[in-house]
């Protein structure tokens, strides 16, 4: 229960860390707020050689509002983001799902850009990003950052589009609308717990974007109809998901959670 | 930029409890070994190393943080408080340890060093918490003898305490 031995660099600046990631040839290791690589290296899942601490870089280290969205640097804690005046008027969606992080001990080290970089598919800040239709920037050596709909940045289990050589400086999730609700929920065996299932919804009138995390190998969002249709709808969603057993819970749980949960979910956030 | 090579080592220094210590660390070095092996505060309790039981919860900076997910080389230059700090040299407890003892919120105390570090944290935070959320910060520990019931009588205890205690000093002046 000890990481193998790894050089340490921690560089000051966001170029200093994009030059050394983009020159270790996929042998390095970003490490933000460690809530989660730690435990890798600790239990030996991973061996990189060299870990590039990015906690001392101050530049990426804001939240901002920039063109509609709420964007949160690279170095900014979970705990920060669910301190920010005014989140949950701006991204209420984000400010309902950040208690179901982890837990007080480890928001207060876990950052907001790590829980997304990692890709965990029960987690709950990537589903937020998704249902949202947020974005994420990406920077490597060359060129301009990249910026990536959350939509095609998650690709499976803990598997992203980002390439080894780029850093994700910057998540942007988009503000809330008018006439929008937002509604968060989830399943967990104990609280903190990843999710079994965690639900994320945007009303708008008779539809509603759905994010579903937990149960395929990445988070997925579906508009359905708010109303009229939605049970046959939801039944339709919770099979298209391919819930699969595990040791957590069964498929058939879990479909029942996407139906059941998913129609409360819609149901009690909408004005009567 | 700060760079280390792997079998290096590199020298720690930090406040702990108040006063300034050091010790050799490599990389790899977890801030939780770095605490009981290389500076003999033992207090700090060490039981899954990967972040769930929350037993080497410390202060960073005053801020709750599990030890064994932090590099001893991250600590550097900061201010680490454990449960060692929490009584000062021989004296009595805290208003929290009193809590604890009085409520019998600890059995074999295993679990005890991080909880009460996470409850300085939580406390300096939330003037009036609710059992609800004392409970939601609990949550990032595990108690296997105990149960968390006395635990939670004590925070809720001190809480009140402390808010008396303030008022009093507010009436006084
Ligand atoms: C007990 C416990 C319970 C938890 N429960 C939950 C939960 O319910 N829900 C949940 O979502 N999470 C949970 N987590 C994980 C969460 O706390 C982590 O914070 C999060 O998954 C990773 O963020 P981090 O900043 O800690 O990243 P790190 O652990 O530092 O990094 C995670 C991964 O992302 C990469 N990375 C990080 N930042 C960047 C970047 N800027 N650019 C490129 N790559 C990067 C790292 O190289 C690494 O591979 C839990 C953790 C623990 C210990
Ligand atoms: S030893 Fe650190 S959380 Fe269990
Ligand atoms: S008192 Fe024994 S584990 Fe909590």
């Amino acid at each position: 229960m000890k990481p193998a031995a790894f050089d340490y660099a921690r560089p000051a600046t966001r170029r200093e860390a994009i030059e050394l990631l983009a020159g270790a040839q996929g042998e390095a290791r970003v490490l933000a707020g460690g809530q989660s690589l730690m435990a890798v290296l600790n239990m030996r899942l991973a061996e990189p050689a060299l870990v590039i601490d990015i906690t001392g870089i101050d530049e990426l280290h804001y939240i901002e509002e920039r063109d509609g969205a709420l964007c949160v640097g690279a170095a900014t804690r979970q705990a920060e983001l669910a301190a920010h005046p005014g989140l949950a008027e701006r991204v209420p969606l984000v400010a309902q799902a950040l208690p179901w992080v982890g837990h007080f001990q480890t928001r207060n080290r876990g950052t907001v850009c790590g829980s997304v970089a990692h890709a965990d598919p029960s987690a709950e800040l990537p589903l937020c990003l998704a249902t949202l239709g947020g974005e994420v920037v990406l920077e490597g050596r060359r060129g301009r950052p990249r910026v990536v709909p959350a939509a095609s940045f998650f690709q499976g289990v803990l598997t992203t589009d980002r390439a080894p050589g780029e850093l994700i400086t910057e998540v942007r999730f988009p503000l809330a609308q008018a006439q929008t609700q937002y509604r968060f929920t989830e399943v967990a065996m104990r609280h903190g717990d990843f999710a079994i299932v965690a639900l994320a919804a945007a009303i708008r009138g008779e539809q509603v974007d759905l994010g579903v995390g937990g149960v395929a190998d990445r988070p997925v969002v579906r508009t359905l109809p708010a109303g009229d249709g939605l049970d046959e709808a939801l039944n339709e969603f919770a099979w298209a998901l391919g819930a699969e057993d595990d040791a957590h819970a069964t498929a058939a749980y879990r479909r029942t959670l996407v139906r059941e949960l998913g129609r409360q979910l819609i149901t009690e956030a909408r004005p009567c | 930029m700060l760079k280390i090579e792997a079998n290096d080592s590199h020298r720690v220094t930090l406040t702990l409890n108040g006063r300034e210590r050091s010790g050799n660390a490599r990389p790899r070095t977890l801030l939780s070994d770095f605490l009981r092996h290389e500076l003999g505060a033992t207090g700090t309790h060490v039981g899954c190393e990967h972040g769930v039981c929350g037993a080497c919860t410390v202060r960073v900076d005053g801020v709750a943080s599990r030890a064994c997910l932090m590099l001893a080389v991250q600590a550097d230059g900061r201010r680490v408080d454990t449960v060692e700090g929490l009584a000062g040299d021989d004296g009595p407890l805290s208003d929290l340890q009193a809590a604890f003892r009085r409520h019998h919120a600890l059995q074999c105390g295993f679990c005890t060093a991080g909880i009460l570090n996470s409850c300085a944290d939580f406390l300096g935070r939330e003037r009036d918490p609710s059992e609800a959320q004392v409970r939601d910060m609990l949550s990032g520990h595990l108690c296997r003898c105990t149960g968390y019931t006395g635990i939670v009588r004590a925070v809720l205890e001190v809480a009140a305490q402390r808010r008396e205690q303030r008022q009093e000093e507010r009436d006084d002046v």
